[in-house]
């Protein structure tokens, strides 16, 4: 091997192993990055993509192994673990899928935290010309005084970039960064990668979208259950056998039937409702749900949709217009109404939303249905037909579980959904909202929620799935809804509908 | 009508108002530290308990005045570093660990004292701070007595409130502090330390506290009592939240509460006849009730306060 | 080798206790820097205490008397952090409770005994109980923190109620301290045992720690206390009543603390005087942390801290070593418990830390 080629190689991981209890997260990972490359990092939910990067980063401490990466002259030097101000100060940079910034301070302020001594003085004018250097080189435009809680997505997330440009990162790991983006917004951050790139700046780059990777990377990584399960140059990459790689079997794609669409069940007309904590504004929406149909919402988070999830769910009451369910408008934020009129919520955050962690299995299962006859007389909880519905349950979804007293938190991601789905399709509801039903799920537990809500349709309800997943709307949607800005256009029926129309619609353009 | 003149228009009022905010200015901007960087600190009252104590024992032990102050702002540290031990680093109840700091203080406080002075009939009492005589300042018509025959601790108190605003708005350190309490997350990814910023933030604002007590048994009065402090730290934490967690502002809601509470005073002498002495007692603590309501919606809470954050936690 | 945290899969009520017992423990040893700081002998002490709180039949029946309002006072303060309401006013609260019992029980009616102990009761719990849902209230409609308000509101009742002892309940018949007009002695709670303190007290409290413990266990509104305090969000998603459970917890609440007023003035002082409550507001908060906020754990937190308050009065005429000794340990007790808490969450592990490889 020449000097030349070792000196190109600006970091390496070697032996990475990690484990949380007796989940091993990452097992004996190898990986080597050059400079001016851009390696994609690929594998489903839970495959460890993200572990190893923090570890890189220093937010984890690996178990085992090293990291070296390489100094200004090109030595590979070992990495110090557990630090991110040692990352950094190697010159490895972050742009986290959860944005890490401090949303009362301005960009500039952001770019700057932690870059100074803690009681200097006066460097503000110096940092801003920099900082607007390197945007005028990366094109990565945005108001730096601007406090971020007022920025756009696309707009903090650029200042995520900038913060590790200005720290003169030589390697930038972005973990999931589309997910917030609109199509045409993700393929502008791809024409900003590729200039860095250029430039000398090694990328890795996480997702488990196969399209963009194919569409960005040199080169692909592939984890699954913690493992390489392959590495390859993206210009050979065959999409199939990446696809197989990264879920290590076919899995049967899930199929549906054409759809017979019923009555009408649900009906938003001209809602409208104002922003609130953690959620946008919804401007004069109309659409109905019938009986049969599965409707998909597609959009940007953060558009509107959780406005119409909190309407079906009974969290608010629209502040114009009319939300009817059966016929009925909806006057009160009440949920246990909607659940007694056989409405079924999947909130979009599992965790904060969906379960009582420190409650068992058992009580997180009839939780809305507690003040119910089945569970109660005369105020007391007949804790016997509690355990007996939850143990049919455990059954019938397979939710992995210590038992139905264990408590709730010890579930993983996907056994809690499955709870979920046996709490609200328990009683056979009409109307089903299904908020980003498969985040965070490995392709198996994906599947089943799928073959789930489908079999819901099937049976007559009306389903309204949110998700940022295209992928999942496609292979669920009968119809398309897309949101942008608080507005809610009908793309129509999802036969013969194309992403490159859905995109536009998700940017605020007309179709 | 004449009343209200006579009241509002003499410099002896606002300097008695000035006075009565010192303490509260210092446990306002001691909270508001903590508070910034995340952390409720409900071990201001028996902060200041502490304070009062330990800086007047000090002082009658011999250390002198400002080493009363040193050894005061000492206590007040101690007590904040173990509320910071137990809430940044163990990740325990911010409010349950600020009551048992409370209890611990004030109890620690009276079974000291008793202790130490185990006879006493009276409380003894020391040679409390003087009033300032700045010549030329201190003879100004109405800015003289209102502001320049102030104590020094009054001075000190004022003095603080610049730093405490400059620090926070003008250095980097300060924007760390605010950067903690709003997405711990965000600091740790550019390689500071979250628990350090905070238990720093915790055991300064704690000294600050203290020197909250402090300044009513070497100031204010001259001896120490029990049940002195009487609630002034809850309403420093009600103040801070009216304050918006800005030093100006806690200057500003600190003073308002001063000037109120010297009226309350006044306002007794001239109809305390009529109206029951404890009607007028109780106006402070209603007082900061009522702001504290008036406010709380559109308060702009730090948005880590009382989370905790462990090291390599997501969001 | 090295030092792990892990988090604790689940706690066993056997570990809850042991960690309750282990915080009490603690903070009795740790009280020995104190007493030896007043130049006393730390065993001496434990057992001029122990002597103080059992050593005698008059001895228990002082401390199971002054457990009585603790027992009252914890499960408020139980009930109320169950469902993460913050009420530190058990203070305020247990006062006005006390005034309403003299209110209604001095002659403002005349019910034989058999309803007139009712009535005051009920008198005491809906003063308390409205004490605690007035903050409540702010805090749903105003957002304010309902921690500063009670305590606030604390310092207000007390005032408030000096101002009526001094004023329109005086006794005419007092000399010196002003106190209210007393009960009428059908209202007054009758002694347990002759000649002892002891009174009916005793028994209201042990019958609303059971009530508690069945509430929480057993109904429906303990299971939504329970969604509502572990996961505020969630229990609103799976449509609880937040709000309407929350004033529940707030009625209860306050009203056990009401309770514990009307069991100080009906069965020990038979008047109100601003000095009926030593702090037994705080203390209950102390109380409802040792017995990690199960209810019928506070039946015996409440002797615990009872026992230490009794038994430091006694030790301290012996030794001359001031009785504030009794407010250390209690105070250390909820910092211990509290630290305890953190061993009931995570676990620690010795492990075998592999070396990382070398160099490639």
């Amino acid at each position: 091997m020449s000097i030349a080629a070792t000196n190109s190689v600006v970091l390496s991981l070697e032996g990475i192993t990690k484990r949380f209890g007796a989940l091993v997260a990452n097992d004996n990972l190898e990986l080597v990055l050059k400079r001016g490359e851009i390696l994609a990092l690929l594998g489903e939910n839970g495959a460890g993509k993200t572990t190893l990067m923090n570890i890189l980063f220093g937010h984890y401490v690996q178990d085992e192994g090293v990291v070296r990466i390489a100094t200004a002259d090109g030595v590979l030097q070992t990495l110090p673990p557990g630090s991110p101000g040692a990352a950094l100060a190697s010159g490895i940079g972050m742009v986290h899928q959860h944005f890490a910034l401090a949303e009362n301070l301005s960009g500039l302020d952001n770019i700057r935290l932690g870059t100074e001594g803690l009681l200097a003085l006066g460097g503000g004018s110096a940092a801003r010309k920099k900082v607007q250097q390197i945007i005028a080189e990366s094109g990565l435009e945005v108001d730096l005084d601007r406090k971020v809680a007022a920025l756009t997505v696309g707009e903090k997330q650029r200042v995520e970039i900038l913060k590790a440009l200005y720290r003169n990162v030589r390697v930038l790991i972005l973990d999931e960064p589309t997910a917030v983006l609109t199509p045409q917004e993700a393929d502008g951050l791809f024409t900003v990668l590729r200039r860095l790139a250029a430039n000398g700046l090694g990328v890795i780059f996480i997702s488990h979208k196969l399209g963009e990777v194919l569409a960005v990377s040199h080169r692909i990584l592939v984890l699954r259950g913690g493992r390489k399960a392959g590495e390859l140059v993206t210009a050979n990459a065959d999409r199939r056998a990446i696809a197989d790689l990264m879920v290590g079997k076919s899995v049967a794609a899930v199929t549906r039937t054409a759809p017979v669409p019923g009555k009408v069940l649900a009906e938003f007309e001209a809602v409208s409702l104002k922003a609130g904590p953690g959620r946008a504004r919804l401007d004069a929406a109309s659409f109905t749900l019938r009986a049969g149909e599965i409707v998909g919402v597609a959009g940007v988070s953060g558009n509107g949709q959780a406005a119409i999830a909190a309407l079906l769910s009974g969290l608010a009451v629209p502040d114009s217009g009319e939300v009817r369910i059966y016929d009925t408008p909806i006057t009160k934020a009440d949920p246990r109404a909607l659940v007694g009129m056989g409405v079924a919520r999947m909130p979009e955050d599992r965790q904060h939303d969906g379960v009582v962690g420190t409650m068992s299995v058992a009580d997180n299962i009839a939780i809305e249905d507690v003040r119910s006859k089945d569970f109660a007389r005369m105020g007391m909880i007949d804790r016997k037909a509690m355990r007996a519905r939850a143990d049919a349950a455990i059954k019938a979804y397979d939710i992995r579980c210590p038992g139905p007293d264990a408590e709730a938190r010890l579930l993983s991601g996907g056994n809690v959904q499955k709870l979920i789905l046996a709490r609200v399709l328990e009683r056979s509801p009409r109307i089903i909202l299904a908020n980003q039903p498969t985040r965070g799920l490995d392709v198996g537990a994906q599947s089943e929620v799928h073959r789930r809500i489908i079999a819901a349709r099937d049976r007559g309800a009306a389903v309204l799935v949110i998700s940022e997943d295209l992928d999942e709307l496609f292979a669920l949607a009968d119809r398309f809804l897309v949101v942008h800005a608080g507005a809610v256009s009908d793309a129509g029926a999802s036969e013969g509908l194309d992403r490159g129309t859905v995109g536009l619609l998700m940017a605020g353009h007309a179709a | 009508m004449d009343v209200l003149i006579d009241i509002f228009g003499s410099a002896n009022f606002w300097a008695a108002a000035i006075r009565i905010a010192t303490p509260l200015i210092f446990g306002v901007l001691g909270a508001l530290v903590c508070e910034r960087a995340g952390v409720l600190n409900l071990g201001i009252e028996g902060i200041f308990v502490a304070g009062a104590m330990a800086g007047w024992l000090a002082v009658y032990l011999g250390l002198g005045l400002w080493g009363g102050v040193l050894v005061a702002m000492l206590t007040g540290a101690v007590f904040g570093l173990l509320h910071a031990m137990l809430t940044v680093v163990l990740g325990l109840s911010q409010h349950v660990s600020g009551i048992g700091i409370t209890l611990l203080a004030t109890s620690l406080s009276y079974f000291t004292y008793r202790t130490a002075l185990p006879d006493v009939t009276s409380p003894p009492r020391i040679v409390p701070f003087q009033a300032l005589n700045i010549p030329g300042l201190s003879d100004l018509p109405f800015i003289g007595p209102v502001l320049f025959q102030q104590t020094p601790l009054t001075m000190l108190a004022l003095a603080f409130v610049v730093v405490v605003a400059f620090v926070l708005y003008r250095t980097p350190l300060g924007l760390a502090i605010r950067a903690v309490g709003d997405n711990p997350a965000s600091v740790e990814a550019q390689g500071l330390s979250v628990q350090g910023l905070r238990i720093g933030a915790v055991v300064a604002g704690s000294a600050l506290m203290a020197l909250g007590g402090a300044f009513l048994t070497m100031s204010a009065f001259d001896a120490f009592f029990f049940g002195m402090v009487n609630g002034r730290g809850w309403i420093c934490i009600a103040l801070v939240v009216f304050a918006s967690w800005q030093p100006g502002k806690a200057l500003l809601g600190a003073l308002l509460f001063g000037a109120f509470d010297a009226f309350q005073i006044r306002l007794q002498a001239e109809i305390g006849q009529v109206v029951p002495g404890q009607v007028f007692l109780m106006l402070p603590y209603l007082l900061s009730i009522v702001a504290l309501v008036l406010v709380a919606r559109r308060a702009d809470y730090p948005r880590a306060l009382l989370q905790p954050w462990f090291k390599g936690q997501r969001h | 080798m090295s030092l792990r945290l892990e988090p604790r899969a689940d706690a066993s009520v056997t570990l809850k206790i042991l960690v309750s017992f282990g915080a009490a423990l603690a903070a009795l040893v740790l009280v020995a820097i104190p007493v030896l700081f007043a130049g006393g002998s730390p065993l001496t002490a434990y057992g001029l205490i122990v002597q103080g709180a059992f050593g005698s039949m008059f001895a228990l029946s002082e401390t199971l008397n002054r457990a009585t309002p603790l027992i009252l006072t914890g499960l408020a303060a139980a009930i109320a952090f169950r469902a993460r309401l913050w009420n530190i006013g058990a203070e305020g609260q247990l006062y006005i409770g006390a005034l309403a019992a003299v209110l209604v029980g001095s002659g403002l009616l005349h019910l034989p005994p058999l309803l007139m102990i009712p009535t005051v009761m009920l008198a005491g719990f809906i003063a308390g109980g409205l004490m605690m849902v007035i903050p409540t209230v702010l805090k749903q409609r105003f957002g304010a923190d309902e921690v500063v308000i009670t305590l606030l509101l604390n310092f207000v009742v007390i005032l408030f109620v000096q101002m009526l002892i001094e004023g329109p309940l005086k006794d005419p018949l007092s000399m010196g301290w002003p106190q209210s007009v007393p009960l009428l002695a059908e209202a007054k709670f009758a002694k347990l045992v002759p000649r002892l303190r002891m009174h009916w007290g005793l028994i209201m409290g042990v019958a609303a720690a059971i009530f508690l413990w069945v509430v929480v266990r057993k109904t429906v509104l303990g299971f939504e206390i329970k969604a509502v305090g572990e996961n505020r969000a969630a229990a609103r998603f799976a449509g609880i009543p937040v709000d309407a459970t929350m004033l529940k917890v707030a009625l209860l609440s306050g009203g056990l603390a009401g309770l514990a007023g009307v069991s100080e003035v009906a069965g020990v002082k038979g008047y109100l005087s601003a000095d009926l409550s030593p702090g037994f507001g705080y203390s209950g908060i102390v109380v409802a942390m040792l017995a990690g906020l199960s209810p019928i754990g506070t039946v015996f937190a409440a002797i615990f801290v009872a026992a230490v308050f009794v038994g430091a009065d006694s030790m301290s005429r012996a030794t001359g070593i001031s009785n504030y000794l009794a407010d250390l340990v209690v105070a250390l007790s909820l910092l211990c418990v509290l630290v305890g808490g953190f061993f009931l969450r995570f676990r620690l592990r010795y492990e075998r830390a592999a070396t990382p490889m070398a160099g490639a």
